[in-house]
Order: structure tokens, then C-alpha cells, then sequence
């Protein structure tokens, strides 16, 4: 079952910074680097790049609420295998896709990563991280930010996400319209 | 007062096309707001969103925040979200429960969930004075009107005008259908409500839901991609997510959408029927329509599965989809802002994969993530803006007009993509706005 809680407050800095030194400098590196080349293939466009950073089984999802532990079964802002990632992406770039002949641009900036968990066997890990999503669109722009859970496993020597859980502060507000890529 | 006469405001909607002004004109919203919003039932919430006593949801009608609140009688009450005191919003959360009482938070004036007055601290000043603690100058003001039908609690702010059966009328099916495809005969909200705000009127949200003809163009990406993924998953797996068909529908040829009907009656309701086959015969819904006929018999279970409606409009709030269990309620903020709130229910007694459906037409097609509403919103937004310039005064209902089906009580359409909705729509909106009380 793929269940994943919302970030929870550290018990002390202590705790946390324990656990943050038993994550070595090149893992700690290597996610950070990979959480930054997923909001730089949103960025970019690159739609097939962002999907394929996904494992064969993996999901993109955006509670609806933050006390959610899964998407499964219940309604969710966005809960998505590599096929509704697919026809996402499809839509998107259909000719006549209305909505997207208005340029549109976004700039993700992600920050604060610390990883939780750490396999040191298999290399799967568990980090969290936060986000700030800017977009423009037709002279107005909109905020969105929050939390990013990434659980990571090893797949020919690079990460592939098996669940990412996307908590946007603003994710239960009204929208001002939609949102029609990822976060 | 307006600059507009009831036959000024008549002279802007033809049978076949209206003016312009009723999308744009700010003062011509205010006299809805008036005419149409104060007067008409409008949806509240449903009863399983205030199960305990106490627990309350704040919603609009027309221009005004109001609280439905349940009583510890069982009752459920709609208030005005005012304190009777120096008139503070009581309550400033979407939701939740006020535990002993409303508490106002500026002088803590209390209040029992029917609105009347529990406790009123620092009372002795106001002995020799011209206020009656005991009089309901002291309570907080209650909706004039409050009906529920089959769990979906509906106000009015009008005191007198139709109940809400007469109101409903024919529009009740949707209820009905809702409430009798669930094996125990009733509904329960899932307490998650999407909210999108339109920066456009609201009519045009409520023509699309009943423009057939629009889905193939405006949805073509849409119905495209889905439709290509659904291919290549049958190809892959041999068989694809029941809900990929929500979208790929889209690809259906527009001769498909002619054979829909519409019935539209004088109030402004409407039926959209047959879209989607929504019997499907899958090993899932083999198993519901078992549990069903338990509960109702096989002619029964037959005839409540077998009604295939798409959509209903309960004019001007509400628009519904039965067979999948989708609410939309419309809340007008502006002339040109619209908030829409999303809700969808669960079937009592139904089994987990049933609500599944459910679930995923909420996921796909209701949710902040929607690929459909993309490009309706866009579109939405824009007619908006095209009807605000001087690039002319009228606007076209033409399609097959005068080709439906007139019978008594109801307009019924030969071919689907007719816009008898639409010039229906118009018909009830004169009907509120330009004939006097």
C-alpha cells in the first residue's frame, strides 16, 4: 500500500541534526541534485523527462488534505501513475490544446531538503524538501508552496521516485483557475 | 434603483438570442443577485457534512454569509453568519464544530445552534436601556426558509414563493436517481470540496454544462490523449481504467452527441439524458446490480439503473450528475467571478469499487489538477472578455431553434446539440428579472 504521512515536525534540532549527520555528504548531495533537475524538467518543459524520473509503479500525488496518509480511495489534487502522467502529458501538447496557446511559464525553486530515511544497502531513500512555485500566465501570476516527500529508490546508478506526496500550504484555497501540470 | 425597466430588462433576451449586457452589465448582476438569488432556493450543503450537534458549515446566498449548523434538537439550522450585537462575522472557518455554542469573539455574546440567544456576559448593563435581551433583536437572524430533500438542505432568503418540492419540480430526479442507485436509498457527502473561482459570469459556467455541442472541440486534447493511453494500456494490460473513459467520451463523433436529449422546463431545469453508457456490465457493477435487486427487486433495480441521465440543472444553482455522484454548486461573487464548489457522494451500501467511480470522475474531472475544465474556464474567461467589447450587441441561441420538441410543460430536443437549454435558461432568467412582483 502506498502510504505516506505529511511531514511531521521534528522532535529538536538535535534529533534532527543526528539524523541529518547520519546521511553521508555524497547521498545528502546526490538527492539534492536530483530533487533540482525535477523542477528544472518542469521548468523546461520537458514533460517525458519529468515522467521518466518515476519508476515503473510510481505515483505522483497531491493530497487534498494534509491528514491524508494516501490517495487511494480517497480524493486527491492530483494522483497519478506513469499513465495518467501520459495522457497529462498528452493533452498538454496536443495542437489544440486551447488552453495552451497562452505562454505560460513557471520557476520552481526547491530547498530545505533533508533526508529522513537512508538505506544504505539499496541506496532507497525517503527526503523532504520544500518548494516555491511561481507561475506567469496571460499577466497575472500565481504562488504556490509547500512540501515535497520524494521516496527514492536506486535504478541503474540514478534515483527513481516510487511515491512523491506534493502538500501546498495553499492546496485547500480556491483556485484561481486550474492547475494543468505538476507542482 | 435601476435605469432599467422590467421591459428594458425584457427586451434583452429574444428566443433566440439576448443581449450581451446580461453577462457584463455590473448593474444587471446586482438585480440578480435581487431578483433571482434572494428569491430561488438555494443548495446549502448536504446533512452528512453536520452530523454531530454543533458542527457547521459557512456557505454564500447570493450576497450573504450564512451558517448551517446542526441543533442538539437533530434540526439543522441556517443562519446569517452575524453577531445581533455589533454585527461580526460569529464564525470565520469554512467548517468545523462550535462545540457549547457560537461565541461571538468580540464581547462573547453566546448563542444555541438554532441562533437564539444562551448567554449574554456583562447583562446588567444594559437595564433602563432600549435593547430586550429576551427579544430576537438578541438571537442571531435565521434564513426565512430552510427544506431539505433526500439529505440536500436547500435556503431561501425569501419568506414566502414555492416550496422546495414545487421548486424542484421536475428537477427532484436528480436526487432521486442519486439517492436510489445507493442499495440503502440515501447518499453521504465526501467531505472534500473542490473550490474554483471563474473570473467570469456565472451564466456561462451554467450553459456549458448543457452545450453538447461544445465538448468535442473544447475537449479534443483531452479526449485525444486519453483516448490514445486507453489503446495502449487495453494493448499492454487487455483492459483499461473504467475512468480513462471520462475523458476519451471527448472522441466520440459529433453525430453521437446529436442523438442526446434535453428536456428543459419553464423554470429553468434541465435533463441532459444519454451520454455515456453508465450501465456497464463489468464483474463490478454485476455485483452492485446484485445487491440492488436485493434490496428492490429486478424490475425496480431495472428501472432505476437503466434512467440514463447525464446531467441536471437545478436553475441557477445547481448542476448535477447522478449515475456518477458529481455536484456543482454555483456561487455568483461578482458579475464576472464565479465561484464553483465541487462535491461528490458516496453510495449508501454500494460496494468499495462502485464509489471508486465515483472517485475517479472527481479526480479527473473536478479536481484543481482537471485536463477537462482547463480549457472550459479558458474558454469561460474569454467569452467573458469578448462580450465586454463594442464588437457586437447579441449574442446567438440560433442553433435548432424552432426544431424542438414543444410539449406541455417542457421543451424536449430532436437533436442534442440544439440550444434549447440555453433559450430556456433565458426564458426563466425573464421570467425572475423582467415581470414585476
Amino acid at each position: 500500500m502506498l502510504t505516506v504521512a505529511a511531514p511531521q515536525p521534528l522532535a529538536a534540532p538535535s534529533a534532527a541534526s543526528r539524523r541529518a549527520a547520519a546521511v553521508p555528504l555524497e547521498t545528502q548531495r546526490a538527492v539534492e541534485q536530483f530533487l533540482y533537475r525535477q523542477a528544472e524538467l518542469l521548468d523546461t518543459k520537458q514533460w517525458q523527462g519529468f515522467i521518466d524520473l518515476f519508476a515503473p509503479d510510481g505515483i505522483y500525488w497531491a493530497p487534498a488534505h494534509p491528514a491524508q496518509v494516501t490517495g487511494d480511495g480517497e480524493p486527491s489534487i492530483f494522483f497519478e501513475d506513469r499513465d495518467l502522467m501520459a495522457i497529462r502529458m498528452k493533452r498538454i501538447l496536443h495542437p489544440r490544446a486551447w488552453s495552451q496557446k497562452t505562454e505560460w511559464l513557471t520557476n520552481h525553486v526547491v530547498s530545505n531538503v533533508i533526508v529522513e530515511d537512508h538505506d544504505a544497502a539499496s541506496g532507497a531513500v525517503t527526503c523532504r524538501s520544500r518548494f516555491h512555485l511561481m507561475e506567469f500566465r496571460r499577466d497575472a501570476v500565481r504562488h504556490f508552496g509547500g512540501s515535497y516527500v520524494h521516496r527514492l529508490v536506486k535504478a541503474d546508478g540514478d534515483y527513481r521516485i516510487t511515491l512523491q506526496r506534493v502538500d501546498m500550504v495553499n492546496g485547500e484555497g480556491t483556485y484561481e483557475y486550474v492547475l494543468q501540470a505538476w507542482v | 434603483m435601476t435605469r432599467y425597466s422590467l421591459k428594458d430588462i425584457g427586451g434583452m433576451v429574444e428566443p433566440d438570442r439576448v443581449h450581451r449586457s446580461v453577462y457584463t452589465d455590473p448593474e444587471l448582476f446586482e438585480l440578480e443577485m435581487e431578483r433571482i438569488f434572494n428569491k430561488v432556493w438555494t443548495y446549502v450543503g448536504h446533512e452528512s457534512q453536520v452530523k454531530k450537534p454543533g458542527d457547521y458549515w459557512t456557505v454564500m446566498i447570493g450576497r450573504q454569509p450564512m451558517i448551517m449548523i446542526r441543533h442538539d434538537d437533530g434540526n439543522i439550522y441556517v443562519l446569517y453568519n452575524r453577531c445581533p450585537h455589533r454585527g461580526n462575522l460569529l464564525i470565520g472557518q469554512r467548517s468545523g464544530n462550535a462545540e457549547k455554542s457560537i461565541t461571538c469573539s468580540y464581547h462573547a455574546w453566546q448563542f444555541h445552534f438554532d441562533g437564539t440567544s444562551k448567554a449574554i456576559p456583562i447583562a446588567k448593563g444594559y437595564e433602563g436601556t432600549r435593547l430586550d435581551l429576551e427579544s430576537p433583536a438578541c438571537a442571531i437572524k435565521r434564513a426565512p426558509r430552510v427544506d431539505s430533500y433526500r439529505g440536500f438542505v436547500f435556503a431561501s432568503l425569501a419568506d414566502h414563493g414555492p416550496s422546495l418540492l414545487e421548486w424542484l419540480g421536475p428537477s427532484r430526479i436528480a436526487f432521486d436517481q442519486m439517492c436510489d442507485r445507493a442499495p440503502d436509498g440515501e447518499v453521504e457527502v465526501v467531505p472534500t470540496c473542490f473550490r474554483i473561482l471563474q473570473k467570469s459570469n456565472w451564466k456561462f459556467f451554467l450553459e456549458n454544462q448543457l452545450d453538447v455541442a461544445h465538448a468535442v472541440i473544447t475537449h479534443e486534447s483531452a479526449g485525444r490523449a486519453a483516448a490514445e493511453m486507453e489503446e495502449e494500456v487495453r494493448r499492454r494490460d487487455g483492459s483499461a481504467p473504467i475512468d480513462y473513459h471520462f475523458l476519451s467520451g471527448f472522441t466520440l463523433p459529433l453525430g453521437a452527441f446529436d442523438k442526446m436529449t434535453t428536456i428543459n422546463y419553464p423554470s429553468g431545469h434541465s435533463v441532459l439524458e444519454g451520454y455515456m453508457s453508465l450501465r456497464p456490465q463489468d464483474p463490478i457493477s454485476l455485483d452492485y446490480e446484485g445487491i440492488m435487486q436485493q434490496k428492490y427487486g429486478e424490475a425496480r433495480t431495472n428501472q432505476i439503473l437503466d434512467t440514463n441521465i447525464h446531467h441536471v440543472i437545478c436553475y441557477p444553482v445547481l448542476s448535477i450528475q447522478p449515475p456518477l455522484q458529481q455536484l456543482r454548486a454555483i456561487r455568483p461573487l461578482a458579475v464576472d467571478q464565479t465561484l464553483t464548489e465541487l462535491w461528490h457522494f458516496r453510495l449508501k451500501g454500494a460496494p468499495e469499487p462502485i464509489y471508486r467511480r465515483a472517485l475517479g470522475y472527481f479526480n479527473l474531472v473536478n479536481s484543481p489538477s482537471t485536463m477537462v475544465n482547463a480549457d472550459d474556464l479558458w474558454n469561460f474567461r474569454k467569452q467573458h472578455e469578448g462580450l465586454s467589447s463594442d464588437g457586437g450587441e447579441w449574442v446567438s441561441l440560433h442553433r435548432y431553434a424552432g426544431q424542438d420538441e414543444e410539449l406541455p410543460g417542457s421543451v424536449r430536443t430532436r437533436i442534442g446539440t440544439s440550444e434549447a437549454p440555453l433559450r430556456n435558461y433565458f426564458r426563466a432568467w425573464a421570467g425572475y428579472m423582467a415581470v414585476g412582483n
